[in-house]
């Protein structure tokens, strides 16, 4: 097994996702399945290989500083669940 | 022939000559749509009063006798993971349902200048996760050449509504294959440019370093236009890269005498269908008949592709989706008495299986403890991919290959295996990880469902593409060929 | 018995400091403060779904300035990565910082302490982007049942300069933190306004046994804004820590907060997670590669840094503590160095710049670069005295003068007739009189009582209306009484 059922709890906080028992299963196998598959790799000899984050090799991409307008306040919270007097509401923090 | 089975370009010398008005192709396609849109649901959202809007003010440049531009008054659709401002845009998902963008995506604005006419939004597999659209919080897409199949994904709104004629051409992004292989379930032609030669602005993130936007067409030089109009540099995206934009219908000769043509034998080896292989080898030798110099190659690392993806891929998506809270926009739990609960039943409840799945996935390979293992193994690999690449293209202009190991495959078929439905994507996920273009167009059919034949070339050089994909359709018939669906409506 | 007598501390800083930019790092939205809540922001600064960062590149320019200031090197190769972790005030749920691959790293600056220069280790400094700012409902964010959140912050430039944990002290580190404040001020890296929230502190303190070399377990203490807090804060934490330890137990490895209504410190410390950032490279902001070409270019901009401006002072004759006074802020020693340009005695001009020129700008409440008079009229004024044409004593009211009318030192003294009377024959005369009027002085003076000739000095300055030049009133009454 690559992955425990402990591991998958653990992950699900970290993403901020509430699994149900039944999900919490089901993905520790499916999760374990794919990771097993993932293992090919571990056949690759990487030792002198540098890593590819990006496919295009650019570098030094600048914006000047400058003000460019914001959008209306009314804009910004039209999509928000709950807003109010201009601000985001949520729920209680701690 | 129907107003709506044409090509953009048959269609721009139409409304030239007034043969037709921007209004009653809008209308024909409005028409079409209503028509035959509860058996193909390729559509999200219409948007039949705007569309009506700006092929009226077509019609309007018309009468004053001024020229149209090639897209001007064409009748398109974008996926639904394209920001359309002040357009409903939810990547298919609950999540997004009720999300209005206030402002749009590069690739909607560069149509909307160049005057194509927006219809609406697409289907598509939530957040472009999956090979099938059957992802789609909402509902499935059915494949137009038979409905009991799915059109691939994840662009599958995008590809049946091409097939349908319910849109001229339309707009799909492509991760691991999500342009060319629902392209090629469908018998379209679908390009994935080389990344960064489309601007990623205003398209939800699915992997940021594997995503890149392309047209789906009816045919080779209606891609070559649309790429003419959405391809560029964009400053508002770090990673679009300025280059010499060619003409890409320049491209379009009927020859490629002398062309060198490689076939990496890695990509049709085991699981390769034997109808569909059989397909491809006949296409294959008519490209060796028009004088094309065919050749065999081999890319070693070509089987290391699909771990290396199905790891990067979440791994970037899990860090995009963390967005979705339920704070600025979208949908939000009902129930929460503190922020984090609010979270994760949010998440918990806006999300759909495979997009928990792969979240799951993603957060798991960048965490600590297994980064240098997963995420950071799979960078290498992708290395090594690219590398497998570069050397190829050195010897060959084009590479060629199956856009897809199967034809499409029946409703609930792989949705039950998550692993069976990532191999569908076999094909197509090399050419993301190096940011290489490709191209998909119609080869054949096996059992009376499409076959694609995959091309794929060099950075920036989309125009080669072009010209063996013209070359091809010029000698053949495939891309005329209509599903029986299309005339029974008729 | 001192808790430092048992223990020795062990301080490292992390000190947050906004850019002096005038946009956002990855969007073209204002900076300014202030500002009606969720008015500065766009698609990008909120996080909409689709949106992409780019690069400011006055941020990249002032980062390698901040560094080149903290005598840092800067990488050739540099990128940004994304912190992930889920905070409300936070637009995607992650922050793009720097992680493996920092602009700048391996700096120090140095520090006055009482046993004489000490240097601190600079590790890394690197660029990210501001959250935004919550509003609690209730009186703190642990009794509000909801929460308001202002995203003006968000995308605010930030330069993160983290130190090497070389303080021994508090007064140590308030040394760092003055002298760090101070050359990021001078070198206009950052406007350094602590009041508005425009560098902020996260303090590690760990404590050890006295002879110890082994480091002790720490606490880090985030988001302190001022420099008392600094020290209140590590009063408390090096006591609570103190306590912990002399009770055999462990100090907990944690996050807190500071209080400063109870002046106490607070775990943050969350039952849900151990923290998980899974760093990654930013996918949609390519890396930068900086030529010593672009470093050399931005060491030209770099201004002359409080420390040589205090050594070049005291070449100039300048004590030491008045060296430091008169660079304590970049626009007081521009001031100084300003009026110097026009003045001849150094000492005199530190002395009125300290003194009077400093009470009356308090007095006023206004800042040195709004001083309603010139450096070069500090300099005429004090050349008046320098050339015998007003006496200091005429000087400090010539300076209220010049202040509140901002009128030029000699204008004032020709308008008021204050010039110093340095005519002998004119003082001759007073003399005479004073001489005549005051017998016995005169006849003190000479029998040897040196100081009796001050006394005299003041009757000729009286009868002058304090115009008359004291040197010359000095000599010729010597003269005059043989």
């Amino acid at each position: 097994m690559k992955i425990s059922r402990k591991d998958v709890e653990h992950v699900a906080l970290l993403a901020r996702l509430e699994l149900t028992e039944q999900e919490i299963e089901q993905y520790t196998e499916q999760l374990d399945s794919i990771l097993e598959y993932a293992a090919t790799l571990d056949r690759l000899d990487t030792e002198n290989v540098e890593p590819t984050a990006h496919a295009v090799p650019l570098h030094n991409v600048l914006r000047a500083d400058e003000v460019k307008s914001s959008i209306e306040r009314e804009k910004a919270l039209q999509n928000s669940p709950d807003a109010e007097e201009g601000f985001y509401r949520v729920p209680r923090i701690v | 022939m129907e107003l709506t089975a044409k090509s953009a370009a048959e269609l721009h010398t139409l409304l030239e000559s007034r043969e037709i008005s921007a209004v009653e192709l809008t209308k024909a396609f409005i028409e079409r749509i209503n028509a035959i849109e509860d058996k193909v649901k390729a559509f999200m959202t219409l948007t039949e009063e705007s569309a009506l809007m700006q092929a009226a003010e077509v019609d309007a440049k018309l009468s004053r006798g001024d020229k149209l531009r090639p897209l001007e008054g064409i009748p398109m659709a974008l996926k639904d993971n394209m920001c359309t401002e002040g357009v409903r845009t939810t990547c298919s998902s609950k999540i997004l349902e009720n999300f209005v963008p206030p402002y749009n995506a590069t690739v909607a604005e560069l149509l909307r200048q160049a005057g194509a006419v927006m219809l609406g939004k697409l289907n598509m597999d939530e957040f472009a996760m999956g090979s099938s659209t059957e992802n789609s919080a909402f509902h499935v897409t059915r494949n137009p050449w038979d409905l009991e199949r799915v059109t691939g994904g994840s662009s599958g709104g995008s590809a049946a509504a091409v097939v349908a004629d319910q849109a001229v051409f339309t707009l799909g992004s492509d991760t691991g294959g999500s342009i060319r292989q629902p392209a090629a379930f469908c018998g379209v032609v679908g390009m994935k440019p080389t990344y960064g030669a489309v601007s990623r602005y205003g398209l939800i993130a699915f992997a940021s370093s594997l995503d890149q936007i392309g047209p789906f067409t009816k045919d080779v030089r209606d891609n070559a236009l649309v790429m003419n109009a959405i391809a560029g540099h964009d400053p508002k995206d770090s990673t679009s890269v300025p280059y010499d934009k060619p003409d890409y219908t320049k491209f379009l000769l009927n020859d490629i005498k002398g062309l060198k043509i490689g076939i990496p034998r890695e990509y049709f080896g085991q699981g390769i269908d034997t109808e569909v292989d059989k397909v491809l080898r006949q296409a294959l030798a008519t490209l060796g008949s028009l004088g094309a110099e065919v050749e065999e190659c081999s890319m070693p690392h070509t089987e290391y592709a699909m771990p290396a993806y199905y790891l990067i891929a979440p791994a970037e998506a899990s860090s995009n989706l963390a967005r979705y809270d339920g704070v600025r926009y979208g949908y939000r739990t009902e129930d929460s008495e503190d922020i984090i609960s609010m979270f994760k039943k949010t998440r918990a409840e806006g999300f759909g299986s495979e997009v928990k799945r792969r979240i799951m996935l993603g957060t798991y390979a960048l965490s600590a403890g297994y980064y240098d293992a997963y995420y950071l193994k799979a960078q290498k690999a992708r290395t090594l991919i690219k590398q497998d690449f570069d050397r190829v293209l050195e010897k060959f202009d084009v590479l060629v290959a199956p856009t897809a190991p199967t034809v499409a495959f029946k409703f609930g078929e792989k949705s039950t295996d998550p692993l069976a439905m990532y191999l569908s994507d076999v094909c197509t996920v090399p050419l993301n990880l190096a940011g290489l273009p490709g191209i998909t167009l119609p080869a054949g059919f096996a059992g009376g469902m499409p076959v694609g034949l995959q091309l794929m070339g060099k950075p920036f050089d989309e125009g080669t593409l072009y010209r063996v994909a013209y070359t091809f359709e010029q000698n053949t018939d495939f891309h005329k060929a209509k599903p029986a669906f299309s005339g029974e409506v008729a | 018995m001192s808790v430092f007598d048992r223990y020795e501390m062990v301080c490292g800083v992390e000190t947050h400091v906004e850019l002096a930019t005038k946009t956002k790092i990855f969007c073209g939205c204002t900076t300014e403060f202030g500002g009606e809540q969720n008015t500065h922001v766009c698609p990008v600064c909120l996080g909409l779904p689709g949106v992409l960062p780019v690069l400011n590149r006055e941020v990249v320019n002032l980062a390698i300035k901040a560094g080149l200031a903290l005598n840092c090197e800067i990488a050739e190769f540099s990128k940004f990565d994304r912190k992930n972790y889920y905070y409300p005030d936070l637009p995607k749920n992650y922050q793009t910082s720097q992680y493996d691959l920092p602009i700048c790293k391996n700096g120090w600056l140095m520090i006055e302490t009482a046993e004489g220069q000490k240097k601190i280790g600079i590790t890394r400094a690197h660029m990210e982007e501001d959250a935004g700012k919550l509003v609690h409902g209730g009186e703190t964010i642990t009794t509000s049942d909801e929460s308001y959140v202002d995203y003006n912050r968000t995308g605010v430039p930030l330069l993160e300069i983290v130190s090497e944990p070389d303080m021994r002290s508090i007064s140590e580190v308030l040394a760092y933190l003055e002298q760090l404040v101070q050359i990021l001020e001078y070198t206009e890296v950052s406007d350094c306004r602590l009041e508005q929230g425009s560098v902020r502190f996260d303090i590690n303190v760990s404590l050890r046994p006295r002879g110890s070399t082994e480091l002790g377990i720490r606490t880090e203490t985030k988001n302190l804004n001022s420099f008392s807090s600094v020290r209140r804060c590590m009063e408390y934490e090096i006591a609570r820590q103190a306590e912990v330890l002399d009770a055999g137990e462990k100090v907990v490895q944690e996050t807190r907060t500071w209080d400063e209504g109870r002046g106490i410190t607070l775990s943050l410390r969350s039952k849900e997670e151990a923290h998980d950032y899974r760093y990654f490279p930013e996918p949609d902001l390519v890396p930068m590669v900086i030529d010593r070409e672009w470093v050399e270019e931005i060491r030209k901009t770099l201004p002359e840094l409080p420390a040589a401006r205090r050594e070049r002072l005291q070449i100039l004759g300048l004590s030491a503590y008045d060296a430091e006074v008169i660079t304590s802020s970049k626009g007081l020693a521009d001031f100084f160095d300003k009026a110097l340009r026009q003045c001849e005695d150094a000492k005199s001009l530190t002395n009125w710049v300290m003194g009077d020129f400093t009470r009356l700008l308090k007095a006023n409440e206004v800042s040195v670069v709004d001083s309603p008079i010139s450096p070069e009229q500090v300099a005429e004024m004090v050349n008046l005295i320098e050339k015998g044409t007003i006496s200091g004593k005429i000087a400090k009211s010539v300076i209220e003068e010049m202040f509140a009318t901002g009128k030029d030192a000699s204008v004032i003294v020709k308008e008021k007739g204050l010039a110093q009377i340095s005519d002998e024959s004119a003082l001759i005369k007073i003399i005479d009189e004073v001489i005549a009027a005051n017998p016995a002085s005169v006849e003190d003076y000479r029998a040897g009582k040196e100081r009796a000739i001050g006394f005299l000095v003041g009757q000729v300055m009286k009868a002058s209306k304090g115009q008359a030049n004291p040197g010359l009133v000095n000599k010729l009454l010597k003269e005059r009484l043989g």
